[in-house]
């Protein structure tokens, strides 16, 4: 995997290991990763969300949460981040894996 | 199904009415879609008010013929225990970030989740495609339930 040669560490289940260590080429890399080929503006809005309500409260944002505080919407969500949007975003994000049921 | 291979598919049915009854299956329900795994409910006998728009968010607690709650049953069966009990599981879950049933439906819907009603229920109970929230797709008989599950692992709640 190119994330390899990156010269950053991931935890047991593949997430970085910490989220100081991330930035947008390493998000385009773990992108391409799992599977999505470019970021665009959507992309990178969920994105950008997620880190700052990490830093902020601590946790990855639920799917609810993105769309109440984050203004986006489920459905989109889902399009932008097939297969799995919370985990693969968290991902992206440069954040833990989610640990909530929902 | 190979060992360890993952579940593509999985075909939920809920089948009771109390908000205990009909949580379990919509967590679980949303969280295959969380993790990509293609998703379709059947609501059925009384797990249909799940899903009825009157009736959706006023789903109650049972607090009689439950060991678990840990209160005696007679003590389960005085007036305001049930919407005791269910104010308390609400707000508990709302910390959890789990939404009221009408807006759980409508996530798992946007999340790419089928929903279809019971045909048999509908007609026992009377009721009409009017009387279902929007996100339903469709009322289905068990012919069809046992088609569309096809290659799904089965879940009965």
């Amino acid at each position: 995997m190119a994330t390899e040669t990156m010269n950053v560490t991931f935890d047991a289940d593949g997430y970085l290991a910490d989220h100081n260590e991330w930035n947008e080429d390493l998000a385009r890399e773990l992108a391409r990763e799992e599977g999505i080929e470019e970021l665009t503006d959507m992309h990178w809005k969920v994105i950008n969300f997620m880190r700052k309500d990490y830093i902020e409260n601590g946790a990855v944002p639920t799917i609810r949460r993105l769309k109440k505080a984050g203004g986006i919407p489920t459905k989109e969500l889902y399009s932008l981040f097939p297969d799995g949007p919370a985990k693969k975003a968290a991902r992206i994000a440069g954040l833990p894996k989610p640990k909530g049921c929902v | 199904m190979a060992e360890n291979e993952k579940i593509k598919k999985v075909s939920i049915i809920i089948s009771k009415g109390s908000l205990e009854g009909v949580y379990p299956g919509l967590i679980m329900a949303n969280g295959a879609r969380m993790e990509g795994i293609e998703t379709m409910v059947f609501f059925t006998f009384f797990g249909l008010d799940a899903i009825v728009k009157k009736r959706m968010n006023k789903l109650k607690v049972a607090t009689v013929g439950n060991p678990a709650m840990h209160i005696p049953t007679l003590i389960g069966a005085l007036p305001g225990m049930s919407a005791f009990a269910t104010s308390m599981m609400k707000k508990e879950m709302e910390k959890l970030d789990i939404p009221p049933v009408d807006e759980f439906i409508e996530m798992i819907h946007d999340a790419g989740a089928k929903l279809y009603a019971c045909k048999a229920t509908v007609e026992m109970f009377h009721l009409a495609k009017d009387d279902f929230t929007e996100e339903v797709d469709d009322i289905i008989n068990v012919g069809t339930f046992y088609e569309l599950s096809a290659g799904a692992q089965i879940i009965f709640t």
